[in-house]
């Protein structure tokens, strides 16, 4: 350590530090715009300019390194001048339109213009002009205001993965620009909008919406991923007008991805419910409270013990969850499952105690490799995929199995597209090349697992990530089988990422049929043997049939068979059609609650504005429930009474990826023809997102497209925007076809969790394809 | 002595007189009482009356949505809501000005940027019903409308000082 004076204040400070990381850890105020702690320096913006003990002129402070026995000043004539002057020349082209500027309130360039800048320019020349242009439907471009701090361009390089923005020309002619116009594909794009220190990139859901001075900031946890970013919700007259990053290193750092971002503009949507619901003579009618609770008790009351099922959905919160799984059990039942999208149980005496990623997000930086199994990480979780991205910059090497040539942000160093049906087969692969037991599955080494063997091998830290395209494959438990055992073999960790934020949480809140909340063992119904129609009613709590199950197909059917008390936020077609009870309630924002993330982090967060109209936090809609059918421990009176009480039940259980002892599985899925692929689309996860207009207005929004390669095509005689018909079992779907070469040979790529895969079912099956 | 002065005064009804003489002397003055409504006394450019929004020449509103009226109020009546208008300009979609909560104090023509929030002459108007109160946009731009020929001449009169 070394030790600097900075305005006659001493400080300690490492060799190779830039001053302005001392300042800012002291407290000491250093007007700045170009300099961010995530990215790299690039000093262009020269606000930052203090004065030097024995330097012949003031030096920039975020790229000047400290040295021992080094004085600063901040506040000196000299330091000041040079602020002043600066601030001038960065006013000389900036427009003094501030009332029409929606960063105006919160703008960097305001508040230290106010602080350092003078009073009055002497520059009366024109100012220049710069056209703006549509970089996509979530940033707003005004690009005149651009003060050429290069902290986007330096964002899309550095973190986003893709440079996109950047900037043409020298000087006074030097413009940010997206080069050919064209709309941004960062999954984190939003994140230049905080970056911006000016208003020329700022966000256009929010456009003119409010000003900062009218918004109460609020904290939350981000409701659409494992990471469970902190995040801001931005509050004016009981409405959440945005959401913005909220510092955690641990997590998202400064970062936001887009969907954690955007989704709140769904709440707005038009099919929100409002009111409770009650089918009466077969149609759905508006209805009190008291009217709905006593309907959906009547029902639950009415239900034999042991047929009572419970969908919840992986967004729930922990007490929701919770909740939910202690009525299904008060009345008789085990049946109650988050996994919605899993297609393969065979595997359930296996599971771990508490399945997480395995790792912590910090330490997949210093993954010297990571193996991905059937996962578009970058879209699935994209601030995990940052930090592989990180690890990949680090030296480390990433590995894909994956049925799509799925699009990366770094390079991949053993790359796998294969058949969903060989993906069991290389995943073995590698086990055999490293040894391991290849779980009864026959292999075929060859040069890429001996490769992929290596580097796992040689891995002093690493991590195979199952990810959601893993976790639909009707071969699961052996996919999950073959990566615990590489794992061991290579001495690296395992993990699943799932499809919500709580899907960590639900196996300590019990919302699995085998495993009761505190980790004792049940037997219930599982969600694939619920959605085969083994229940008389379901609940149903912030699912959504038609997106949120792995087989919407035998989903409508069960829950047709069945009477069902469905909790949403949205009416959706399926339920308006099939729900006995509905009953309104609050979502992201609206409600209190708990989630833990992949890395096992309990986070709690308040509710920032009341659900609309008559809809209620769901916990609270549970607790009335619980007492309306008799059951003990209904009492609470919040909902972290309701945390307590389940988490003094879940005692010292910690993450733990080691999986039991089960009967071995053999592989199921052996189909012969074409292949359907799933997956879900990044925007398609989840009630909300779905519903998020500037998310769908995206290019990773998925188009209607039904996706196969070249050769496919050729095969099977279709061409590029020709329509075909594909079955699959009982269901069929007219779709257009579109080229795109990354999906493996004799694949179809349609996701579920969109309009057209409605009426398929599980998606990872055999299918035709006929043209129309 | 002063007791003595003090006893003759009042002997003479002094204090009587003296005011018998202002009223005296006002009898033979100009009147300053107006028959209202008749009558009307003159206005100040700078009254601060009842409020309106202008437009440009061009037709197009001036108000940008900055919402610099509504944070200054001090009553908190002024409620804003903004959008971008279809061609993409930044306007307001709500301007509702409370005149039960408004004082008057003309601090939101005092922060408008853009001359759009003003006080009119009018100080003249009544509510007959609830929710009258509420001055729309578009009441305020109806009242600019009606009264830009006075509005723009008290503001160019007081281009010196303002």
């Amino acid at each position: 350590m070394i030790t600097i004076e900075v305005d006659g204040q001493s400080l300690e400070a490492r060799p190779g530090q830039m001053l302005i990381e001392i300042t800012d850890a002291a407290g000491i105020t250093v007007p700045r715009f170009c300099y961010h702690k995530h990215l790299s320096v690039a000093a262009n913006c020269r606000m930052c300019l203090v004065e030097v003990e024995k330097a012949p002129k003031p030096l920039p402070a975020c790229a000047t390194p400290v040295m021992d026995g080094m004085k600063v000043f901040t506040r000196s004539p000299l330091a000041r001048a040079a602020q002043k002057g600066t601030m001038e020349f960065l006013l000389i082209n900036h427009p003094l339109d501030c009332p029409i500027c929606d960063q105006g309130g919160e703008c960097e360039l305001q508040d230290v213009a106010m602080g350092y800048g003078g009073d009055v320019s002497q520059f009366s020349e024109r100012k220049r002009v710069v056209r703006d242009e549509d970089i996509g439907p979530l940033i707003a471009t005004d690009m005149t205001r651009c003060i050429h701090c290069t902290r986007c361009v330096r964002f899309g390089g550095e973190v986003a993965g893709l440079r996109e923005l950047g900037a043409t020309g020298r000087g006074e002619h030097m413009r940010i620009g997206v080069f050919i116009e064209h709309s941004i594909g960062s999954e984190l794009s939003g994140n230049v909008i905080d970056l911006c220190p000016v208003g020329a990139l700022t966000s256009k859901p929010f456009r003119f919406s409010a000003r900062a001075w009218e918004l109460t900031q609020h904290d939350g946890v981000a409701l659409h991923d494992g990471v469970g970013s902190n995040v801001h919700l931005h509050v004016r007259r009981n409405k959440l007008m945005r959401v913005a990053p909220r510092e955690n290193e641990a997590l998202n750092q400064t970062w936001l991805s887009d969907r954690d971002r955007f989704s709140y503009k769904g709440l707005e949507s038009n099919d929100r419910l409002t009111r409770p619901m009650l089918r009466e003579n077969g149609k759905l009618r508006a209805a009190g409270w008291d009217e709905a609770l006593q309907g959906a008790a009547a029902i639950l009351k009415d239900t034999q013990s042991g047929h009572l099922g419970a969908l919840v959905s992986p967004n729930a919160t922990l007490e929701e969850m919770y909740l939910t799984g202690k009525l299904v059990r008060a009345l008789g039942s085990d049946n109650i499952d988050h996994r919605l999208r899993q297609c393969d149980f065979r595997d359930d005496a296996a599971d771990p105690q508490l399945p997480w990623l395995g790792q912590r997000f910090e330490d997949i930086e210093d993954n010297d490799a990571t193996l991905l199994v059937g996962s578009w990480l970058r879209k699935d979780q994209p601030l995990l995929n940052h930090r592989v991205r990180q690890s990949v910059l680090n030296g480390g090497a990433v590995l894909a199995i994956n049925p799509v040539a799925y699009d990366f942000n770094y390079e991949l160093d053993v790359d796998i597209v294969c058949r969903p049906s060989e993906m069991v087969q290389e995943l073995a692969g590698i086990a055999s090349a490293l040894g391991a037991s290849t779980a009864g599955v026959e292999v075929s080494e060859d040069e890429a697992h001996r490769t992929a063997a290596e580097l796992l091998k040689q891995a002093q830290r690493g991590g195979i990530i199952l990810g959601t395209a893993a976790m639909m494959h009707p071969d699961f438990a052996l996919l999950r089988r073959l990566a615990a055992n590489i794992a061991q073999a290579a001495g690296i960790s395992w993990g699943t990422v799932g499809f919500g934020a709580n899907d960590t949480g639900a196996w300590l809140a019990g919302a699995v049929p085998h495993r009761r909340a505190g980790g004792s063992a049940a037997q219930g119904a599982n969600a694939r043997s619920m959605k085969n129609g083994s229940c008389d009613t379901l609940m149903l709590l912030g699912c959504e049939p038609e997106g949120d199950l792995a087989d919407p197909l035998n989903g409508a059917q069960a829950l047709g068979g069945a009477r069902v008390i469905a909790m949403s936020a949205f009416m959706s077609p399926l339920l308006e059609e099939l729900a006995d009870v509905l009953l309104p309630m609050g979502l992201f924002g609206e409600t209190s609650g708990t989630v833990v993330n992949l890395q096992g982090d309990v986070q709690h967060f308040a509710g920032a504005v009341s659900p609309p109209g008559e809809a209620r936090p769901a916990w609270k809609i549970l607790r009335v429930l619980g007492n309306l059918v008799d059951a003990e421990g209904f009492e609470q009176n919040s909902s972290a009474e309701v945390r307590d009480e389940l988490l003094a039940l879940c005692g010292e259980i910690q993450p733990d990826n080691t999986l039991g002892s089960a009967e071995a599985v053999q592989q199921a899925y052996q189909p012969e023809g074409l292949q359907r692929v799933g997956g879900v689309p990044m925007y398609s996860v989840d009630a909300l997102t779905r519903r998020s207009a500037p998310l769908q207005a995206t290019p990773d929004a998925w188009d209607g497209h039904l996706r196969m390669n070249a050769e496919t095509a050729a095969g099977l005689s279709v061409e590029d925007g020709s329509t075909v018909c594909l079955s699959q079992g009982d269901g069929r779907v007219e779709l257009p076809v579109r080229i795109d070469d990354c999906v493996a040979d004799q694949c179809v790529w349609l996701p579920a969790g969109v309009a057209e895969s409605v009426p398929l079912g599980c998606s990872f099956a055999e299918v035709s394809v006929e043209k129309v | 002595m002063n007791k003595i002065v003090s006893y003759v005064r009042s002997l003479f009804l002094f204090e009587l007189l003296k005011g018998l003489g202002l009223t005296g002397r006002y009898m033979f003055t100009r009147p300053f009482t107006l028959e209202y409504p008749e009558e009307k006394a003159p206005v100040s450019p700078r009254f601060r009356g009842l409020h309106a929004q202008r437009r440009y020449p061009n037709g197009e509103e001036r108000c940008i949505a900055c919402k610099l009226c509504e944070a200054v109020c001090p009553a908190l009546a002024i409620t804003i809501e903004a959008a971008p208008r279809e061609d993409g300009e930044r306007r307001t979609t709500r301007y509702d000005i409370d005149l039960f909560k408004c004082i008057f104090c003309g601090f939101c023509e005092e922060s408008c940027p853009v001359d759009a929030i003003v006080e009119t002459r009018v100080y003249e108007y009544h509510f007959e019903e609830r929710g009258e109160q509420i001055m729309t946009k578009d009441k305020l731009l109806a009242m600019g409308e009606k009264y830009e020929e006075q509005l723009a001449a008290d503001r160019a009169a007081q281009a010196a000082v303002r």
